[in-house]
């Protein structure tokens, strides 16, 4: 189609042909109110707001509506006459005479110079400007809803006016809807895909938070209406880079790599099977992990500390080792809690007034610059008692206004009891190894140790690599640890897969199996025993021989064979019998 | 004196002898009667190595591997459990308590349960009393009998 240049009051504009002069406006930043129109959705000019008058290229003068008017070749349009004014106040009168004072309309009334209109207001909360009807027949596909009867009792409405089964529960009707005349309600037991449009996190495209990377929005196919009804695609329409694509699909790839580093790092154990302290029953009792997420800037609270109902707390308890150095738990010390705990106490001390409470087992302050950091702790009017919290518990009613919980503990430097009313109270919840971290290293022949780490090669000579050649471990997956330390474990495993790359060969060991041509009888037992597959069989000389590239050294091949033709290099048979010899005589 | 049992144990590379490594290193106490023979895989220990370790003198012979599914090689650990049994119904077959010869799975990281199993194993042992090869020799009829019965 081509480009033809229209006037709108006095302004040249090239626009496409055919193309609505609303829009050609809208470009201009011409304001011209409407009611029925919305960018995604074929013109309908029901609510005849967008009025303007045109001169066409035959000289005559016309009242049209904007939103569907075509533009053609030499085009004049004026947007604010008398005329145009007076007509949109009219028809404004007119709709308003039947529909109730919905916020829209009441501030277009005050645009227009109509506070109240000549013939008042109406009742009805739909001014039947057929958004909901349309975007959910051209943008949704869903045809769920549409228009009853003509006239006067003309309504929106399913067919039949029965819960419908074609609605998607998808609220893109009641998002369009400029009246809040739709609302979206649970009804036979159908879950609402989207309550609220928003941009937001649970909108069915969007990027996943903050600090994602990649940084780029993903579509969310359970909530995205294209693939309920295969229609909407709004966001590829707005993109203006072109960049979505409905059709793209998972893929799974197969990567040969040289090295693998392993870095699943660690999960927070789940302190409500710790019933004494009350997680998910007692309003205001939160994990170290839940409050690092309120105290984020980009968190839920925009960084502000508050209690679930909004207000900044009066006090705060923050309990150590909340399923760390415990028999019933896990026995290890987890490491990082002793330390962002002080962290949590100095950002509450300068985000709040509110008095805050260390209950510590041992403070272990070990790292550079700790020690310094928690003796300023010190000085910022921590309470630091030396008691592991024991309970948390709705506090009597005498206490109540000091704070809602009573946090117990034994203070072992005073040696008494003592219980503290707070507001809020923060468990430092254990470090503990993924719960798929053994099949993880299964698949990457590493083992877990008891409490499900991954092991080392070596604790002190061999902190990175495992016992699997070319598989190194970085982070809290190899044990709990602090941001530094999992840095410095990651750079060190990359420089050892590094070095095994740029070598561009593998060094063999220099065990392995091979069979005595004179002594294999051919039985090919052996064939099948090898895990590696790397015995085969010669037809020709009737015999199996070992690819020393593939053979791994078990040497169950050896224990198998009944010639002992196989000879497991470094673990021969006369070498282990002299051993036996060696050490029992 | 006291008799102190003569014990061999055969520890798979990965698991068990790292299990023992790690025993070690964290200062545990076992008794001192059994000699560690390093293998790569429980896969490896040929019946005969259990044999020729009784037939040197020694009372009883430990196998350690790394747990069902462990197994550095994938599956060394399933062959030598066939094995073992095998293995014991022919030292059965020669007149030794089949308890003299054991299997058992200790992980890398289970430095205490080596402990507990060399601890045990070797009690259990000590019970037994030694092993006296010379009492036995090769009665074909009862060996007969024996394979008929089975
Ligand atoms: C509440 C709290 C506060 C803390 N505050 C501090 C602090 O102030 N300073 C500090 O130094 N340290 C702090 N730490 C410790 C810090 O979080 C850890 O040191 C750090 O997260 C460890 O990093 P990592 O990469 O090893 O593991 P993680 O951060 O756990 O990362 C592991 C990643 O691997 C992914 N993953 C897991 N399994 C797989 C798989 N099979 N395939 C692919 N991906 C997988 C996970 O999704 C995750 O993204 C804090 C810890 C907690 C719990
Ligand atoms: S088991 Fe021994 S005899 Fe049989 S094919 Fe293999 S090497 Fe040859
Ligand atoms: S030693 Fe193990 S890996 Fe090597 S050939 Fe024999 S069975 Fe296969
Ligand atoms: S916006 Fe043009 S008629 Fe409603
Ligand atoms: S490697 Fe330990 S049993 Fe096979």
């Amino acid at each position: 189609m081509g480009m033809v240049t229209i006037r709108i009051d006095g302004k040249p504009i090239e626009v496409e042909e055919e193309s609505y002069i609303l829009q050609a406006a809208q470009t201009l930043a011409i304001d011209i109110p409407t009611l029925c129109w919305y960018r995604y959705i074929n013109p309908y000019a029901a609510c005849r707001l967008c009025m303007v008058e045109i001169t066409d290229k035959r000289g005559r003068v016309r009242m049209v509506t904007s939103c569907n008017f075509p533009a053609e070749a030499g085009l004049g349009v004026r947007t604010h006459t008398p005329r145009v004014l007076a007509t949109r106040r009219m028809n404004f009168e007119m709709l308003a005479s039947r529909c109730a004072p919905a916020p829209v309309l009441v501030d277009l009334g005050k645009k227009l110079g109509i506070e109240n209109p000549r013939w008042g207001w109406g009742e009805d909360t739909c001014i039947l400007c057929g958004l909901c009807v349309r975007v959910c027949d051209e943008v949704v596909g869903a045809q769920a809803i549409g228009f009853a009867a003509r006239g006067t009792s003309r309504t929106v409405t399913t067919p039949f006016e029965v819960d419908s089964e074609a609605c998607i529960l998808c609220g893109a009707c009641a998002a369009v809807c400029p009246t809040g005349h739709i609302r979206m309600e649970e009804c036979s037991g159908r879950e609402i895909v989207h309550r609220e449009i928003t941009l937001g996190p649970n909108a069915a495209i969007s990027v996943p938070f903050r600090q994602a990377v990649p940084n780029a929005p993903r579509i969310d196919p359970e909530y995205c209406v294209h693939f309920r009804t295969g229609g909407c695609k709004v966001c590829a329409q707005v993109c203006p880079m072109e960049c979505i694509d409905h059709e793209d699909e998972e893929r799974r790839e197969e990567i040969e790599v040289g090295a693998v580093i392993l870095a699943t790092g660690f999960q927070d154990l789940d302190p409500t099977p710790l019933k004494q302290y009350g997680y998910g029953k007692l309003p205001n009792v939160i994990t170290s992990m839940e409050f690092e997420r309120m105290n984020s800037a980009a968190g839920s609270t925009d960084g502000k500390i508050l209690m679930e109902g909004g207000q900044e707390p009066r006090s705060i308890a923050i309990l150590h080792c909340i399923g760390s150095r415990d028999e019933k738990h896990h026995p290890y010390c987890s490491r990082v809690c002793c330390m962002y705990a002080l962290k949590f106490a100095h950002l509450v001390k300068e985000k709040t007034t509110a008095e805050v409470y260390q209950l510590y087992i041992d403070l272990r302050s070990f790292g550079k610059g700790y020690e310094e950091f928690f003796q300023r702790i010190l000085t910022e009017g921590v309470n630091l008692i030396r008691g592991k919290g024991a309970e948390v518990v709705p506090a009597p009613q005498s206490r109540r206004d000091e704070g809602p919980l009573l946090v117990r503990c034994e203070d072992t430097l005073a040696g008494r009891f003592r219980e503290i009313p707070v507001d809020m109270v923060i468990l430092c919840t254990a470090l503990e190894a993924q719960q798929d971290a053994k099949e993880t290293g299964r698949k990457f022949g590493v083992s877990v140790g008891a409490d499900g780490w991954f092991i080392e090669r070596h604790p002190k000579l061999g902190p990175v690599s495992t016992t699997t050649d070319g598989i190194f471990l970085a982070g809290a997956c190899q044990g709990p640890k602090d941001i530094p330390d999992a840095v410095a474990q990651g750079g060190a495993a990359a420089a050892q897969a590094m070095s095994l790359m740029i070598r561009g060969e593998v060094e063999m060991d220099a065990a392995c199996a091979v069979v005595d041509e004179a002594l294999c009888s051919g039985c090919r037992l052996c064939n099948e025993l090898c895990p590696y597959g790397a015995i085969s069989f010669d037809i020709e000389k009737t015999l199996s021989l070992v690819n020393a590239a593939l053979c791994k050294a078990c040497g169950t091949c050896a224990a198998g064979c009944p010639s002992g033709a196989i000879k497991g290099l470094h673990f021969t048979d006369q070498q282990i019998y002299a051993e036996i010899e060696g050490i029992l005589s | 004196m006291s008799f102190e049992p003569r014990l061999v144990g055969f520890l798979c590379n990965w698991c068990s002898y790292t299990g023992a490594d790690l025993a070690g290193t964290a200062r545990m106490k076992y008794p001192p009667n059994m000699r560690v023979i390093r293998v790569m895989c429980s896969g490896r220990v040929d019946p005969n190595f259990i044999l020729e370790a009784l037939a040197h003198g020694a009372d009883g012979v430990l196998v350690l591997g790394c747990h069902p599914g462990d197994c550095h090689y994938a599956e060394g650990n399933y062959k030598c459990r066939k094995r073992l049994p095998i293995t014991k119904r022919l030292v059965e077959g020669m007149g030794i308590e089949p308890q003299r010869v054991r299997l058992e799975w200790v992980s890398a990281s289970e430095a205490s349960r080596f402990s507990e199993v060399v601890t045990e194993f070797t009690e259990q042992i000590r019970v037994l009393g030694p092993l006296k090869l010379e009492d036995w020799t090769f009665d074909r009829a009862a060996a007969d009998a024996q394979l008929e019965h089975n």
